[in-house]
């Protein structure tokens, strides 16, 4: 459909660039399990990329394979026009590419503000020798560094809970920080994992806030899973539907809700 | 005026102080490795021990390997016949133990992540084993003396100082020179690791990765890095207490079961507490000390000091198992 264009404008007026990642013909197995079967489906510059389906669709597995926890046995990952060799996930966070987790891996021992600080620690040059002897440069960078943290701290309005250890916040307010220490990092790709799973419907209604401004304000890509349809039809410009490992729709989010493969995977139809 | 025998016990606290000092420092090698990785490292006393020997046989100028060698080509080689100065030995067994730190990673734990605590405890187990017979064939077994240059002995600047506290009977406190340098070394020790922790780079990245290892990685942090990060730290600390047992009481095998008193202030500690080996360290030092001198020796025949640690701690894991510092364990049902 878009495939050639290098960039287009969808229904809701938003203009979306060009390809920045392309996922192609992935397969992923664990033992019998196959969670990712043959998918392929591409992510564009500045856009929100849904991906939806049942319990157990392989979505949180896409999510891994792109932030390289996972390694697929079959496919290739493209990004910014490269093939991308097989990486660990500490290397595709170097490469820009920040998440959050379904089951939220925070720093509990830590306070949010130093929890948000290790998003930065990619930004942060000097070595241990150099950090000992140009005390001025290493406490210039910090400074940077911590103003970055600040904004995102302002941004999230997570303020009040600046010096507050991670294990004493509540659920909703614990993703909160994980998507500020995603942020931090300032990625050209951010992962998230449902964000919204577990909460109210005044958090979810902040959460949405919070990612429609990311992507606005700092022009981030976005690619979210979501059970909530409510939120998925709002957010998102296009949507990848998964169902037992296989992609079964992929288009903007009215398309994909007419689509009638998709429908009997969230009504429960029979596979045959 | 003080009456003499409340002097002699200041003066048993001053050097059980001391000597917890020394312990403080094993534990804290366990403890580093332990936070980082899971993996309750058995081989930090024979680290403790290669330290010492290969600092030895760099200051010597031994030939490593030499029987070895000698073995194999027939030659007559044990000394390259220079002596190297203490300071630039030390930092070449510096290098040694990072070394030893990459290749335990490379080779050993990078094979094993992921795998049962109790499979990666076995793993150090023969660690020490093989560390410790290759110890043996790098640099030979017999007793060696260690001298990078500390003074020994009791220090007379201190006992003439304080003499006057007592009667005619006391003749001032009564403390090893090197116990003192030890403290002081230590003391710098733990400052230093506490600022690397806390205000670098690294530092910080080993905090995370101690905390959570998925979290670490989704901020970009290499936990191999890291390992080998604790690893050589684990290596330096041994090093430091190698110098200090070794110069004590030579470098021989009897070094490495310094790791044995470790495990009490362990269990006092917390095995995840920086903070918690360092007070139970000396906790263990001065408890042991004022134990023998109180109790043991006048009541109970002596030598209590070879068991008084590991009772305290039983008595602290039936009260409070998760050391001094840990954080309270409770079962979520
Ligand atoms: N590490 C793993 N080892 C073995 N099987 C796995 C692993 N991760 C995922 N799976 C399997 O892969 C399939 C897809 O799981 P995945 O977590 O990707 O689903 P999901 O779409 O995220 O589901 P949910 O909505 O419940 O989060 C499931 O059958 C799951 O059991
Ligand atoms: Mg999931």
């Amino acid at each position: 459909m878009f495939d050639q264009a290098e960039s287009f404008v969808t229904a809701d007026g938003r203009t979306i660039g060009a390809v920045m990642m392309e996922m192609k013909n992935i397969t992923l197995r664990f033992g019998g399990v196959v969670a990712i079967k043959d998918i392929s489906f591409d992510v564009r510059e500045g856009e929100i990329r849904a991906i939806i389906g049942p319990n157990g669709a392989g979505k949180s597995s896409m999510l891994n394979v792109i932030s390289g926890f996972y390694h697929p046995q079959e496919g290739e990952v493209w990004y910014k026009g490269a093939r991308r060799p097989e990486m660990k996930p500490f290397e595709v966070a170097r490469q820009g590419i920040a998440r959050t987790f379904q089951n939220i891996a925070l720093f509990e021992g830590m306070s949010v503000l130093d929890n948000v600080m290790t998003g930065r620690l990619n930004h942060m040059k000097s070595g241990i020798l150099s950090q000992a002897i140009w005390y001025g440069k290493a406490e210039r960078e910090e400074t940077e560094n911590r103003a970055v943290v600040e904004r995102v701290i302002d941004f999230l309005e997570i303020q009040h809970i600046r010096k507050t250890p991670v294990s004493r916040l509540p659920y909703g307010l614990k993703k909160r920080v994980e998507l500020a220490r995603a942020l931090a990092a300032d990625p050209k790709l951010l992962l998230l994992d449902e964000p919204m799973a577990g909460m109210n419907v005044e958090e979810k209604e902040d959460m949405s806030r919070f990612i429609l401004d990311v992507n606005d304000e700092f022009g981030t890509t976005i690619v979210l899973i979501e059970h909530d349809m409510g939120v998925v039809m709002d957010l998102s410009d296009r949507v990848v539907v998964m169902d037992y490992g296989k992609k079964i729709g992929d288009g903007p989010p009215d398309e994909v809700r007419n689509n009638q493969a998709v429908i009997d995977a969230y009504l429960g139809v029979a596979h045959d | 005026m003080f009456p003499d025998q409340f002097l002699f016990g200041v003066e048993v606290l001053l050097n059980g102080l001391m000597a917890g000092v020394l312990y403080a420092l094993v534990a804290l090698g366990f403890v580093l490795i332990f936070k980082a990785s899971g993996i309750f490292n058995y081989a930090q006393g024979v680290m403790a021990l290669f330290a010492a020997l290969t600092l030895v046989g760099i200051m010597d100028g031994q030939v490593p390997f030499s029987h070895l060698i000698n073995a194999l080509f027939g030659t007559d080689v044990h000394h390259f016949g220079w002596h190297v100065p203490a300071f630039a030995a030390i930092l070449l067994a510096m290098a040694v133990m990072v070394g030893l730190a990459w290749i335990v990673q490379y080779f050993i734990f990078r094979h094993l992540v992921g795998q049962e605590p109790i499979i990666l405890f076995m793993a150090t187990i023969g660690l020490a084993y093989f560390m410790e017979g290759f110890g043996d064939m790098m640099w030979g077994s017999e007793i060696k003396k260690l001298d990078v240059g500390i003074p020994q002995g009791g220090s007379f600047w201190i006992e003439e100082a304080t003499a006057f506290l007592g009667g005619s009977n006391f003749y001032g406190f009564f403390i090893d020179q090197l116990d003192i340098v030890a403290a002081v070394v230590a003391i710098i020790l733990v400052v230093l690791l506490v600022a690397f922790a806390q205000y670098t780079k690294q530092g910080r990245a080993m905090r995370a990765v101690a905390d959570d290892h998925q979290a670490a990685l989704s901020v970009g942090i290499s936990l191999s890095f890291i390992w080998v990060l604790v690893w050589s730290l684990a290596g330096f600390v041994a090093l430091v207490a190698g110098i200090m047992w070794g110069a004590k009481s030579g470098v021989q095998f009897s070094l490495s079961l310094i790791a044995l008193k470790a495990l009490p202030v362990l269990m006092l500690g917390g095995f995840t507490s920086i903070p918690g080996a360092i007070v139970g360290g000396l906790i263990v030092g001065v408890g042991e000390k004022l134990f023998e001198f109180l109790i043991g020796a006048p009541f109970l025949g002596g030598a209590t000091e070879n068991w008084f640690a590991y009772m305290l701690a039983l008595v602290f894991l039936v009260f409070r198992p998760q050391g001094l510092f840990g954080e309270k364990i409770i079962e979520r049902v």
